[in-house]
């Protein structure tokens, strides 16, 4: 592989474009998961393939737009689908978590019968659910890239806020943090993510890539910035092994890099357990 | 002379759904006080802390944090509050006792800021009037019940508040720490001059310890100094709980909290 990645510039673009998101995905998966808010993910990523299905439609219906990347689109339905998700989990202040399914449902909805209108299935199609080592050109390397820095100063910029509203928004509140605010920035960068991880890992499976890794780092980690530490460990392994055995196993990386984070979790709590195991016997004797 | 007070609450009154839960409170806080907030389940007590704290907006009547009406005041630092977290936060929650302290200091650093070391310096300092500096590198959830309530003083305080009010701090603390519990209390409004605002079931303990008792059923039934609540006798307890109650001795109330 190594021999092939100086030669072709899209697996640079892939590998390049993995190594990106194997930071920031599971960076923000940190936060995703100690609030609770794993399924946001899922119902980002599904309305995303709205964005791709709708501009796959544009591109063939519409003759002026034919060398458009979709994945553009798809980060415009992301953004949309967050602050929708924000405006409904307004309107339903009992059941927060309604809004969720309804985004995930809906967007698939309209996803099939816009696929279905631009003539069904196609191979783009297939690489944009289950991630591709070919896909990626070097514009949207270069949109990733631009989206990873952001989102990295934005963390560092707003850790103390982003810490104090995981950890307990009724001391976020009398600590004079906006949360409304705080809380839009944060779910507009988890849907640019989204969308700048599907390229590679897939639309189905991104959201593995923002909550295994911290999975796993749960159950090693004591501190907070351990978890982020970990997890960013974790989330960059996977990507590095997953790519690599799908470019020798020709098989989509979503797969192998999902499988890879699955490993490692299995890992981490095999380790625990062995580990309890050893401190009782050293209690024992 | 006549001080300013530091929390002022006139006419105050709050619905839920349908129901009044606080209805017409007018209550002051001066600065040195120690004020024990006694009542019923459901009296509303806790609600009453949130439209003090600006955690609920009331139905009617006015509140001030020193002298600032509430939706304008934004010296947070200067306030401290410690919930009845023992029984509701995330246990699972990766972060040490550090971290968790150290964001009590946010309402003192503002926006584009970073921890630095002296940060760090004054958790430690927080945890030290705690008694809980060696578990500084803990998870937080692996401490029991009485060990993180003393961490959530130790982040109510680490931004040197002059006011600190706590809800029930005592439930799920064990019988054996109340006592220390209360004692840290007294010394921090005492020696630290920091007034004090205490949620609680315990009515026998807060009169021993409180300079001043507030006892409330959705409206004020008796505010005045400690020494005269003790005045205050069962017929009235009765009145004001519905059933009958005797006043809880010492021993009584730390298995009423064992219990709960």
């Amino acid at each position: 592989m190594i021999e092939s990645l100086m030669q072709y510039q899209f697996l640079q673009n892939a590998v390049i474009t993995g190594l990106l998101i194997g930071v920031v995905a599971p960076l923000l998966g940190v936060f995703i998961v100690v609030r609770r808010l794993s399924l946001i993910a899922d119902a980002l990523s599904h309305i995303t393939l709205t964005g791709i299905a709708a501009s796959l439609l544009l591109e063939k219906r519409v003759s002026a737009i034919n060398d458009w990347n979709p994945v553009y689109m798809g980060m415009v339905f992301s953004v949309a689908g967050a602050i929708l998700i924000e405006r409904l989990r307004k309107v339903y202040k009992h059941y927060e978590e309604l809004a969720i399914p309804i985004i995930l449902s809906g967007g698939i909805g309209l996803g099939v019968i816009l696929i279905s209108l631009a003539d069904g299935f196609n191979t783009d199609l297939f690489s944009y659910l289950f991630g591709s080592v070919t896909a990626v050109d070097r514009s949207s390397m270069w949109t990733v890239l631009f989206i990873t820095l952001g989102v990295i100063a934005i963390v560092i910029l707003f850790y103390k806020e982003l810490f104090v509203l995981s950890f307990d928004e009724e001391h976020a509140s009398i600590s004079g943090v906006s949360g409304r605010f705080i809380h839009l920035l944060f779910i507009v960068m988890v849907a640019l993510v989204i969308a700048s991880s599907m390229q590679v890992v897939g639309i189905l499976l991104v959201s593995a890539l923002m909550t295994l890794p911290v999975a796993s780092a749960l159950r090693l980690s004591r501190s907070f910035k351990q978890t982020i530490g970990l997890s960013i460990l974790f989330g960059e392994t996977s990507v590095i092994i997953g790519l690599f055995s799908s470019y020798h196993l020709s098989v989509p990386p979503g797969g192998t890099i999902v499988m890879t984070a699955v490993l490692i979790l299995v890992m981490t709590i095999m380790y625990k357990r062995v580990q309890k195991q050893l401190l009782v016997k050293g209690e024992a004797t | 002379m006549k001080q300013k007070p530091m929390v002022e609450m006139e006419q105050v009154s709050f619905k839920y759904e349908k129901e009044w839960v606080v209805k017409d409170v007018d209550l002051s806080i001066y600065e040195g006080q120690f004020l024990g907030l006694v009542g019923p389940n459901g009296s509303g007590k806790s609600t009453l802390i949130k439209l003090m704290l600006g955690l609920a907006r009331p139905d009617r009547g006015s509140i001030r944090l020193f002298g600032e009406p509430i939706k304008k005041f934004d010296q947070w630092e200067e306030v401290g509050f410690v919930s009845q977290k023992a029984n509701s936060f995330n246990s699972g929650f990766p972060a040490t006792v550090l971290e968790v302290v150290k964001s009590g200091l946010v309402s003192r650093m503002g926006a584009f800021s970073f921890f630095k070391r002296k940060h760090k310096e004054k958790a430690l300092e927080a945890l030290k009037t705690v008694e809980m500096e060696e578990f500084a590198g803990s998870n937080i959830g692996e401490l029991s019940g009485g060990q993180q309530q003393r961490v959530f003083i130790a982040r109510a305080l680490v931004s040197d508040p002059s006011l600190v009010i706590l809800d029930e701090p005592t439930v799920g603390v064990d019988a054996k720490h109340v006592t220390a519990f209360y004692d840290l209390l007294g010394k921090l409004n005492k020696e630290q001059g920091i007034t004090l605002l205490m949620v609680t079931h315990d009515i026998g303990t807060i009169t021993n310890h409180a300079t001043h008792v507030v006892c409330m059923n959705k409206s004020i039934h008796f505010h005045g100094a400690s020494e005269d609540y003790k005045e205050f006798d069962d017929d009235d307890l009765n009145e004001l709980y519905g059933h009958s109650v005797h006043q809880l001795t010492h021993n009584h109330s730390h298995d009423e909290v064992n219990r709960s």
